[in-house]
C-alpha cells in the first residue's frame, strides 16, 4: 500500500526527542506489505484444509491483510491514520476488483475467440453451411457499409452543430440545444433503433428492414458525441486566430472553413474516429431495424443485411445443431468487433498525436 | 467570395458587419443542422407515440398476456428498475473509490495508464458483456448463490431457490454495474481534478490524514459531480439491452427474489427479443413499452444534466 503523507519535518528548531517519538509513532514502510504478504502465507497454508478456489483466495488474503494492516496501525499510530490506512486499502481493492472484468473478458474473448480466426472466417458468408465452416464474411462488409452511411450522416449533421454552437449560436437557443444534445446522448439505442423502424414504417409500411434504417438509427447515437467532441475542440481554437483572420478582411464562414476547422482538425478526426468506435459495436438498434441474412448484402436501400454484432447475437443465440460450430464463430465474431473499437481508439490516439497543430517555432 | 469589396469598412459604432451571400448560406446550414437537432428529438417523441397510438387504444384483450396495456408493461419497468438500482448501489461506490484511487493515490505516472485502462471498459461492445456475463460471470456466481440462499434465504431478496445456471437478475445487476462504472468514475474524476488545491493543502497543512482531507475537502466540493454521474449511470443501466437480453433467465412477474431462475424482464431488452419475431399490434405494444423506457431515461438523464450543469456554473464562479 502506498504510504501515508509523511509528516513533514519539523524545522531547525525541533528537538531530536518529539522526532523520535514521531518516529515511533509511525508504522515503518514495509509493515503493510509485510501484513499482506503474511496473510497470502496464511491464507495458502489454509487453502488444502479449507478447500479454496481462487477468488476466495484473494479475498481471504485482501482482507485479512487489511485487517492486519488497521489493528497494527490502531495500536501504533491511532485510530485517525488507522482510518486513513483502512481507506487507502479499500481504495486499491477497489481499483482491483475494477480490472477482474476488464481481464477476464479480453481472456475470455481471446481465447475463445482465437479459434476461428482464420481466413475462412474473414472471406465466407453463411450462405449454404450447415454446421461446421462459414464465416463472418457478410456481416463485416455490412457492419463497414453501414458504419460508413452512420458517419457519411452523423458528421456533417454533427459538425455544422457544434460550428452553430461554437460560433453562431447565442442565449436560449444555444442553450436548449446544448442540453438536449446532452439529452441525446442517453437516449437508449434501441429507442434510437425503435425510432427509426417507426419513422419508416409509417411510410414503407409495417414489418420493414433496410440498411438504411439502421444507419439513421446509429446516427441518432452518433450525432450527440460528433457535437460534444467537436464542439470542445473548436472552443480550443484561441480567438486570436479568429480575429487575425477577420482583421485581414476575409469573410466569416472562410474563416471558419479555412482558418478555425484546419486548426482543429487533429481533434475533429479524433472526436470522429471515437464516434465511430461507439456506434460500431451497437447491436440493438441493429438487430430490430436491418434483421439478419445469410448472404452478403452491400445495398442498404434494398433489404436485409446482416452487421457483425447482430451476426454474434444469433451465432449465439440460434446456433443450430450441433451448437459449438456456431458459438465459436459468434465468439470470434465478439473477438473481430473488440479488435475494431480497440483499433478505433488507438488510430484516435494517434490521429490526435501526429495531426496536432504544431504549436511554438 | 465578394471579399473584394471596394467599399470602405463600416464606421466603428455602427456595430454591424457586411453581410456576404456566403456567410448568410453558411451560417443558416449551421443553424439548420442545429434546429435539426430538436427536431431529430422531437420526431422521436412524435413518430414513437404515432406508433405506439394503436396499442393505446387497443381492447385489453388483444394486447400480449391479455391484461391491457398497463400490466404488460407493470412487470417491465419494474424489472429494467431493479435492475439498474442493483447496478447503480454497486457500481457507485465502486467508482468513487477508482476516482479517488486514480486521483490521489496511484502514483503519479502511473495515474493516466490505470484511468485509460477504467476508459477501456466503456470501450467494450454490450453485446460483449452479454457474451461475458452469461459464459463466465454466471458460472462462477452459482456457488455464492448458492450460499445466500442457505444462509441469508430469510432475506426475501435472497429467497431461493437458487438458479443453477446463475442467468439471474443479481448477475444482471453486476453486468450492468460493469458498464456504468466508467462513465460514473469518469464524471466523479472530472470534478474531484476541479477541488481547489488550495483546500486540499489547507487541510493537508492542517494535520489531516489523507481520508481526511478526502472527506473535508474533496466530498463536499466533488459531491453533485458525484450525484449527477451515477444518474447518468443509471440512465445508461436503463436503457441497456444486449447484455440484459442474453444473460437474463426471463419468466415474467414481480418478485423481488434476485437470486432464482424466474425473473421480470426488462424493456429494453425485451423489445430486442421479441421484436424480431413479431408482427401487427404485437409491434405497437412493443414501441408503447418503448416509449416509457424513453420518457424514464429522458427524465432520468435531464435531472443527472441539470445536476452537473449546476456544478459547472458553481465551479467557474470560483
Amino acid at each position: 500500500m502506498t504510504q501515508t503523507s509523511t509528516a513533514p519535518v519539523a524545522s531547525g528548531s525541533s528537538a531530536p526527542p518529539p522526532r523520535g517519538r514521531e518516529r515511533a509513532g509511525r508504522l515503518a514502510r514495509w509493515v503493510p506489505w509485510a501484513c499482506f504478504a503474511g496473510a497470502a502465507v496464511l491464507v495458502g497454508l489454509l487453502w488444502p484444509v479449507l478447500d479454496l478456489n481462487i477468488a476466495l483466495v484473494v479475498l481471504y488474503t485482501v482482507v485479512l491483510g487489511t485487517l492486519a494492516v488497521y489493528a497494527l496501525a490502531r495500536a501504533v499510530e491511532g485510530p485517525r491514520r488507522a482510518t486513513d490506512r483502512l481507506v487507502t486499502c479499500l481504495v486499491v481493492s477497489a481499483f482491483g476488483v475494477a480490472m477482474v472484468p476488464l481481464f477476464s473478458l479480453v481472456w475470455e474473448v481471446v481465447s475463445r475467440g482465437i479459434e476461428r480466426l482464420d481466413v475462412e472466417f474473414f472471406s465466407y458468408s453463411l450462405v449454404g453451411i450447415i454446421g461446421e465452416g462459414g464465416g463472418a464474411y457478410h456481416a463485416i462488409l455490412g457492419t463497414l457499409v453501414i458504419t460508413a452511411l452512420t458517419t457519411l450522416i452523423s458528421v456533417p449533421i454533427g459538425l455544422m452543430t457544434a460550428i452553430f454552437l461554437v460560433e453562431y449560436a447565442t442565449g436560449r437557443l444555444k442553450r436548449a440545444i446544448t442540453f438536449l444534445v446532452d439529452v441525446m446522448t442517453g437516449i437508449p439505442s434501441i429507442v434510437a433503433g425503435l425510432f427509426a423502424y417507426a419513422l419508416f414504417a409509417l411510410f414503407l409500411g409495417p414489418g420493414i428492414r433496410l440498411g438504411i434504417i439502421g444507419a439513421v438509427a446509429l446516427s441518432v447515437l452518433m450525432i450527440p458525441v460528433v457535437v460534444r467532441s467537436a464542439e470542445e475542440v473548436l472552443k480550443l481554437v484561441p480567438n486570436e486566430l479568429r480575429e487575425a483572420s477577420y482583421a485581414l478582411g476575409v469573410p466569416k464562414w472562410r474563416t471558419i472553413v479555412k482558418v478555425v476547422i484546419p486548426t482543429a482538425i487533429a481533434g475533429l478526426g479524433t472526436g470522429v474516429t471515437l464516434a465511430i468506435a461507439r456506434v460500431v459495436g451497437e447491436t440493438a438498434p441493429l438487430l430490430i431495424t436491418l434483421g439478419i441474412t445469410n448472404a452478403t448484402n452491400l445495398d442498404p436501400f434494398e433489404g436485409r443485411m446482416a452487421t457483425l454484432p447482430v451476426f454474434a447475437y444469433y451465432q449465439l443465440t440460434q446456433p443450430g445443431v450441433p451448437p459449438e460450430f456456431a458459438t465459436d464463430r459468434a465468439w470470434t465474431a465478439a473477438l473481430v468487433l473488440i479488435m475494431l473499437v480497440m483499433g478505433l481508439n488507438v488510430v484516435a490516439r494517434l490521429i490526435s498525436r501526429f495531426f496536432a497543430p504544431k504549436t511554438g517555432r | 467570395m465578394s471579399s473584394t469589396r471596394t467599399t470602405p469598412p463600416s464606421p466603428p459604432g455602427t456595430g454591424r458587419s457586411v453581410r456576404r451571400p456566403g456567410d448568410r448560406v453558411f451560417a443558416g446550414t449551421a443553424k439548420g443542422a442545429g434546429i435539426l437537432i430538436l427536431v431529430i428529438l422531437a420526431g422521436v417523441t412524435a413518430f414513437l407515440l404515432v406508433e405506439a397510438f394503436p396499442a393505446l387504444i387497443a381492447p385489453a384483450e388483444e394486447i400480449p398476456g391479455d391484461g391491457g396495456l398497463v400490466s404488460y408493461i407493470a412487470p417491465l419497468v419494474f424489472g429494467t428498475l431493479l435492475a439498474a438500482v442493483i447496478a447503480l448501489l454497486v457500481a457507485t461506490p465502486l467508482a468513487v473509490a477508482i476516482a479517488l484511487f486514480i486521483g490521489y493515490y496511484a502514483p503519479r505516472r502511473l495515474a493516466q495508464v490505470l484511468g485509460y485502462l477504467v476508459d477501456l471498459l466503456a470501450a467494450i461492445p454490450s453485446i460483449v458483456y452479454g457474451f461475458w456475463g452469461i459464459f463466465w460471470l454466471a458460472p462462477k456466481l452459482v456457488p455464492l448463490y448458492e450460499w445466500l440462499e442457505r444462509n441469508l434465504g430469510f432475506i426475501p431478496l435472497f429467497a431461493g431457490p437458487a438458479s443453477t445456471t446463475g442467468r439471474t437478475m443479481l448477475t444482471v445487476g453486476l453486468v450492468l454495474a460493469v458498464m456504468i462504472l466508467p462513465i460514473i468514475s469518469a464524471i466523479s474524476r472530472e470534478v474531484f481534478l476541479q477541488v481547489p488545491s488550495l483546500h486540499r493543502e489547507a487541510a493537508l497543512a492542517l494535520g489531516a490524514t489523507r481520508w481526511e482531507m478526502i472527506r473535508m475537502a474533496v466530498f463536499p466540493y466533488g459531491r453533485s459531480g458525484v450525484v449527477g454521474g451515477a444518474m447518468l449511470g443509471l440512465g445508461r443501466a436503463l436503457g441497456e439491452t444486449m447484455a440484459v437480453a442474453i444473460v437474463l433467465s426471463v419468466s415474467g412477474g414481480i418478485t423481488f427474489n434476485l437470486i432464482s431462475s424466474g425473473n421480470p424482464s426488462t424493456i429494453a431488452a425485451n423489445i430486442a427479443l421479441e421484436f424480431p419475431e413479431s408482427s401487427g399490434l404485437d409491434i405497437n405494444t412493443l414501441i408503447a413499452s418503448g416509449l416509457a423506457l424513453f420518457v424514464i431515461t429522458f427524465a432520468v438523464n435531464m435531472l443527472a444534466r441539470a445536476i452537473v450543469n449546476r456544478r459547472a456554473d458553481f465551479s467557474g464562479a470560483n
